[in-house]
C-alpha cells in the first residue's frame, strides 16, 4: 500500500518528537539528528524501533544510521577520515544519503551532519513505496 | 548498602513480562533524609526498581549472554508518592528485543492505584560499543540479581512459566 511522501514526513516527524523529546517546530527537513536534535546512539535504536512499528517494516540499523562497526575499523578509517574503501562501503549501505559533498573531504567529524530528517523520510519513502 | 530495589518476583514469563514487589520500609536509611519528617521513596529509585525488574527480564530472555545496561529513560510519569509501609508492584513488559537493545514498558502500582508509568531502553553493550573493552564476566548480572530470579523459579508456590 503506497503512502504519500507528505504522510511519511508527518509520521517521521512525530516519531522524532517522541523519541528525542524535541518540539515539533525543531524537526525541519534539514535539521541534523545529532547536531540540531541532540540524538545519541541509543536514540538511533529507539528511532528504528518506532519507525519499524509505525510503518510496519524491518529496518536494519546500519542502513539508517552511522555504522559504529565501520567507523572503528582500521580498513575503513585512517587519520580521522574515511578511506576510499570505507566510503564505498558506506555508500553501498546507505543509498538514500547524498555523499557528494562529504566525498570531497570524508572527515569523520563531518559525518553526523549527513544524517538529517530528510534522509529518514527518503529512506522510508524508498522502502515502503518500492515494495 | 546493597543496591537492590526489588524484594521478590511474583510473576515471570520468559521473554514477555514480569512482575516484582518492592516493600517501602522506614528501615531504609535514605528515607530519613528524603525528606526529614516526610519520608517518600525517591522517584529515581522507583525508576531503578523498574530497571532492575525489566533488566532481569531482558537479560533472562537472552540467557544472560549480554551485559544489559540501562541506556535511556524514554518516559517516567508519576501520579502519586510511595511512602513507608506501601507495597509497590512493578510490572514490566518487553516491547521490543533485538540483539543490540531492548525496549520495555512498565507500570508501578500501589494497591489498585497506578502510581507510575515508566518506559526504558536497554543497551547490550558488547554489541554496541564496538572497540571498547569490557571485562569478560557479566558484571551486570551479579549474584544478588541472579538469586532473586532463582528464588522465584524454585519456590513451589509460585507458578513457573517455562521459557
Amino acid at each position: 500500500m503506497a503512502i504519500s511522501r507528505e504522510e511519511i514526513c508527518i509520521k517521521v516527524r512525530e516519531t522524532l518528537v517522541d523519541a528525542l523529546g524535541v518540539d515539533d517546530d525543531e524537526v525541519t527537513d534539514e535539521a541534523t539528528l545529532m547536531g540540531d536534535l541532540g540524538a545519541e546512539s541509543i536514540d538511533f535504536l529507539d528511532i528504528v524501533f518506532r519507525l519499524e512499528k509505525a510503518f510496519g517494516i524491518k529496518i536494519p540499523r546500519e542502513e539508517l544510521f552511522p555504522p559504529e562497526n565501520l567507523l572503528n575499523d582500521a580498513h575503513y578509517v585512517e587519520n580521522g577520515k574515511l578511506t576510499a574503501e570505507g566510503l564505498t562501503k558506506l555508500k553501498a549501505q546507505m543509498p538514500h544519503v547524498d555523499f557528494t559533498e562529504f566525498s570531497r573531504d570524508p572527515d569523520l567529524n563531518k559525518l553526523p551532519d549527513l544524517f538529517r530528517v530528510k534522509s529518514i523520510c527518503d529512506y522510508i519513502d524508498s522502502n515502503v513505496n518500492a515494495a | 548498602m546493597r543496591w537492590i530495589w526489588i524484594d521478590k518476583f511474583v510473576e515471570f514469563e520468559s521473554g514477555k513480562r514480569a512482575a516484582a514487589i518492592k516493600n517501602v520500609s522506614l528501615a531504609e536509611e535514605h528515607l530519613h533524609d528524603h525528606f526529614p519528617g516526610y519520608p517518600v521513596m525517591p522517584q529515581s529509585l522507583m525508576i531503578e526498581a523498574m530497571a532492575q525488574t525489566s533488566g532481569i527480564l531482558v537479560g533472562e530472555a537472552r540467557h544472560f549472554q549480554e551485559k544489559v545496561i540501562l541506556a535511556k529513560i524514554t518516559k517516567a510519569v508519576f501520579h502519586a508518592l510511595a511512602r513507608p509501609g506501601d507495597q509497590l508492584r512493578l510490572e514490566a513488559e518487553i516491547e521490543n528485543l533485538t540483539e543490540e537493545a531492548a525496549a520495555i514498558n512498565g507500570t508501578i502500582r500501589c494497591g489498585e492505584k497506578v502510581i507510575g508509568e515508566i518506559s526504558l531502553m536497554f543497551s547490550h553493550i558488547d554489541k554496541n560499543l564496538a572497540g571498547m573493552e569490557f571485562p569478560e564476566e557479566n558484571f551486570v548480572f551479579n549474584e544478588q540479581f541472579m538469586s532473586l530470579l532463582q528464588f522465584y523459579l524454585e519456590d513451589p508456590e509460585s507458578s513457573v512459566q517455562s521459557s
